[in-house]
């Protein structure tokens, strides 16, 4: 893996690492499936960031979406949990290991149906996780059932109708309080690599909904959520653009056309101004937004909202620097002295 | 006003001739939300000062305030400290529940008893004691909000006045009771237990047989409940992670445990070294324990019946992807919501198979505030070792209520936590199987998360996998894994804590139980001997899964009951999994399910239904 002495005829990034050492097992998942296209986003950017791979965790729940953390970043530990439960499981393993970076992946069935309770409570706690949904409208491991975010009116294979309207993650999530929140397509190369570098970079959590189509069961004529739907509807909000802290780049960029995010890591995520003046560190606006577009049934993406400046789950705990999970004996037993004062108390 | 009015009947008259010393229980009928803990706690506490064995035992309603509440407290020279079904000494408070209490006696007990009740027409066979509360309660407490509060204290001076207890002990537990910091409150109460007191010794003619002697069965002794037994265990076992949900009868556990690592576990800067979440529900407490185990905390969670039935499917995980965490199970009454207040031994079977298809799970089985204290450090241990939930199975009885006990030893083994490798070891290594069984006895070794070595890391997962943790569906490495899964808990077997054994010379049969069950059998035991010349030997299970010692107590005896507290005899019914049909044939069950903590007569009179004596 080591490059230090020849000079290597491969590519590496800032820590001598190839993008093969961000890849992980081939994948199961159906040719055309828009998660592959996400996981191969997922490995180009932890790779062009020069994340260590030994510094992530990966967490997934059930379904589709979570058996992808096995085809990337293979040198990063992955729990692959229980149905709509990820949030616990990455919840437990950031207490105990503060200094990992975190990455779930989920899908709607595993957040909006059965895990829409911690979904939300893990918004509210603001814990450090990229939180990525691969939002495909549909229960693709068990054969094309309706998820919370199937479209109203869609209609299965036995002739079912859909009759309720789906869950917009990203409103709830703005709702519920989250820091960061992003809406993108699996099919939108550049845009979702800037998201994802930004996730990297933002301290909190960040809830991406990135529309991946289900070529199996959900790419047929009337889904919102199909390719050429998506081709068709897609609504960026503005062009994004991923600075990071160790790529000084001093542009003149001209006034009121461009907007500097700047993350918590020293990183910058840039917004270039399209047709609309949006805001994305306006919560209310970025609700208005979502509703405007669902009226015109076009999908908006880019980055809905950022703030920078709440604390995370984990800084209002008041835990110790170093990871609890390693701390020493000394450091976790009480001496006893102080077994001897408790028990004078209770005599 | 009022003159002793004693039944003409009277069973013991002049309490010289029989007086029955340090060997009665006080019963306490309350309502709840009236303050009552105060001064039954100062009263149980009084007599442990006085070198008496003690017990008490709260029944009290699921609800805040308003309905009827007893406690119970047995005062016992010989040291039993188990439940008591006869009440000797009656305090009638609650004028709902006064008329039933009082019919409830056996005939020569005490009443004391608010005097506009009017109580000692119900019965001629008992001693009365009327108090007019609300009269002797004025002068000592002009405040008329705190009244309701102060009242209950009386009946400590007028208990004390008739049962010979020091005055000046109960000074000294209410001073404890209410700290340095409510001086004032102290002083008001302390008020209101000498007017009791006063009225007590200038109204009243002893007629009641009842009282105390000073003793010196105490010394040194300590009164804890379990539930802060187990959270001091957690805290010197060095606990991390803390995930839970309030519920009956475990939050006191967690909130005690809480209580106890703001003092003592933060670092000079003021930065703690462990993590408190209360969850947004069970499924989220145990899967956050689980997250936290796997990447390397000691992590638990505190429970009870119905959160042990929402985690069933992350212990599914826990058991499957092999991570370690630590599980209390402070048993409730159930099914369902059940009886949330009441007691009972209700969660073994499940807890021992939780979660579905082939899963097994180790317990152990305190019985007492030390044992809370050392299993407690125990599992902990124990999970990391194992890579695998522990459950440390108590109950309300000795979670919510207050034991004597020993001052808890200081742990002398060093902190154990399993087989974790490092970068360094892996370097050395070259690699690692996760669910490779490299050392013959089913543990693996695993790795955390952000171990610095590209050899660390390894995909943990729930549905099938193979020594290198990789999805499979092969029936060979589905078998292979499952069996080495059985291994590890038959190594489980050969580390869990013992048995406990009294073997009675030329014993027939034998008693099997576990937890607080204990008290009501080493008293039968007793009780047997000594009223029907019935000798019965007695194991106390310390642990699941069981072991040989177990299987060999059997053999030795012809007829073996095992004590359960619940309906369906689970503690049997889990030894029948294991046992073969000659030794099950041996089993008798003996099972008591209404609620409250297990007697001694019930299990007395059962034995010798059965033995046909």
């Amino acid at each position: 893996m080591s490059t230090s002495t020849t000079p290597s005829p491969k590519k590496v990034n800032r820590l001598g690492l190839e993008v093969l050492n961000y890849k992980g097992s081939k994948t199961t998942l159906c040719a055309g499936c828009g998660h592959n296209a996400i996981s191969e986003r997922i490995v180009e950017c932890f790779y062009e960031l020069g994340v260590e791979p030994y510094k992530v965790a990966k967490f997934s729940g059930i379904g589709c979406s979570s058996k992808s953390p096995a085809y990337f970043l293979g040198m990063s530990h992955g729990f692959n949990g229980v149905h709509g439960r990820m949030p616990a499981i990455a919840t437990g393993a950031m207490l105990a290991k503060r200094d990992l970076l975190g990455l779930g992946v989920t899908g709607d069935g595993d957040t909006a149906s059965i895990g829409i309770g911690q979904f939300m409570h893990l918004v509210r706690r603001n814990l450090p996780l990229i939180y990525v949904i691969e939002n495909n409208g549909v229960y693709g491991l068990t054969k094309g059932q309706f998820s919370a975010t199937a479209d109203i009116g869609s209609k299965l294979k036995t002739g079912t109708l859909n009759d309720l309207p789906p869950f917009d993650c990203c409103a709830l999530a703005l709702k519920w309080g989250a820091t960061f929140v992003a809406r993108s397509f699996s099919g939108d190369k550049k845009q979702l690599q800037a998201i994802l570098k930004a996730a990297i970079a933002h301290k909190g959590l960040s809830v991406i909904d990135v529309i991946s189509p289900c070529v199996t069961f959900n790419d047929h004529d009337g889904s919102t959520k199909s390719y050429s739907y998506m081709k068709d509807h897609e609504e960026a909000l503005h062009e994004l653009d991923f600075v990071p802290f160790f790529e000084d780049i001093a542009v003149e960029i001209p006034e009121g056309e461009v907007m500097d995010v700047p993350m918590h890591d020293g990183s910058r995520l840039r917004i270039r101004k399209l047709e609309r003046d949006y805001n994305p560190t306006n919560k209310l606006s970025a609700l208005a937004a979502l509703e405007e577009a669902e009226a015109k049934g076009e999908v908006l993406t880019g980055v809905l909202y950022v703030n920078t400046g709440k604390p995370t789950f984990l800084e209002t705990l008041n835990m110790t620097e170093e990871p609890l999970a390693t701390l020493p004996e000394s450091r976790v037993r009480p001496p006893q002295a102080v077994l001897d004062e408790v028990m004078e108390e209770l005599r | 006003m009022s003159t002793l009015e004693v039944s003409p009947a009277e069973p013991s008259s002049g309490q010289s001739d029989h007086s029955v010393i340090n060997d009665f229980s006080i019963q306490v009928a309350t309502v709840n939300g009236s303050g009552s803990q105060t001064a039954n706690t100062v009263l149980m506490r009084a007599i442990f000062q006085m070198g008496i064995p003690v017990s008490g035992k709260n029944m009290f309603p699921s609800n805040i305030a308003g309905l009827p509440t007893w406690f119970t407290i047995r005062a016992s020279k010989h040291g039993y400290i188990g439940r008591r079904k006869e009440i000797d000494f009656l305090v009638a408070m609650n004028p709902e529940t006064a008329r039933e209490d009082v019919m409830k006696l056996d005939s020569g007990a005490a009443v004391v008893y608010d005097e506009p009740l009017k109580l000692d027409a119900l019965r001629s066979d008992l001693h009365f004691y009327p108090v007019p509360f609300d009269k002797l309660v004025g002068p000592v407490c002009p405040e008329a909000k705190l009244r309701k509060l102060v009242r209950n204290m009386i009946y400590d001076g007028v208990v004390a006045q008739l049962l010979d207890i020091d005055m000046q002990e109960v000074r000294k537990a209410l001073v404890k009771q209410f700290g340095k910091k409510k001086a004032k409150a102290a002083e008001l109460n302390w008020g209101a237990a000498q007017a009791g007191f006063e009225y007590s010794a200038k109204t009243f003619t002893k007629t009641d047989p009842f009282r105390v002697e000073r003793m010196n069965a105490t010394a040194g002794k300590i009164i804890i409940d379990g539930n802060a037994a187990c959270a001091l265990g957690a805290m010197f076992a060095g606990v991390t992670v803390v995930t839970w949900y309030p519920i009956t009868p475990s939050s006191s556990l967690v909130e005690q445990l809480i209580g106890y690592l703001r003092r003592f576990r933060h670092d000079a800067d003021g930065k703690a070294t462990y993590a408190v979440v209360q969850a947004e529900d069970e499924l989220a407490s145990i899967g956050m324990a689980i997250g936290a185990g796997w990447a390397g905390a000691r992590s638990m969670t505190a429970t009870a019946g119905p959160g042990i039935s929402l985690m069933s499917e992350f212990i599914g995980l826990g058991y499957y992807a092999e991570t370690p965490v630590v599980v209390f199970d402070v048993e409730r009454v159930g099914p369902s919501t059940g009886l949330p207040t009441r007691t009972q031994q209700g969660d073994l079977l499940s807890v021992a198979l939780l979660s579905h298809g082939d899963t097994k799970h180790p317990m152990f089985f305190p019985k007492s505030p030390e044992e809370c204290f050392s299993m407690a450090i125990e599992a902990f241990d124990f999970a990391e070792q194992f890579q695998t939930p522990v459950f440390v199975m108590t109950d309300l009885d000795l979670g919510m209520n207050n034991w004597m006990a020993d001052p808890f030893e200081y742990p002398k083994k060093p902190i154990r936590r399993g087989k974790v490798l490092t970068a360094e070891d892996l370097e050395k290594l070259g690699g690692f199987a996760r669910y490779k069984d490299v050392d013959g006895d089913g543990v693996g070794y695993r790795t955390l998360p952000g171990t610095n070595h590209p050899a660390a890391s390894y995909f943990t997962r729930g549905s099938g996998h193979n020594e290198k943790a990789q999805y499979t569906e092969r029936e060979d490495d589905y078998i292979h894994n499952m069996d080495r899964l059985a291994h590890k808990f038959e190594t489980m077997r050969r580390h869990v804590p013992a048995p406990e054994i009294h073997d009675a010379p030329g014993a027939k049969i034998g008693f099997i139980a576990c937890g607080t069950s204990d008290y009501a059998v080493r008293e039968s035991c007793d009780q047997l001997r000594n009223e029907y010349d019935i000798t019965a030997s007695y194991l106390r299970l310390k642990a699941y899964p069981f072991t040989g010692e177990m299987t060999d107590f059997i053999r030795r005896h012809d007829r073996v009951y095992v004590v359960d507290q619940n309906r369906d005899g689970q503690l049997l019914g889990l030894m029948r999994l294991e046992l073969d049909a000659g030794l099950i044939a041996k089993l008798r069950s003996v099972r008591y399910y209404g609620g409250l903590p297990l007697d001694a007569r019930t299990i007395t009179d059962e034995i010798v239904r059965q033995e046909g004596k």
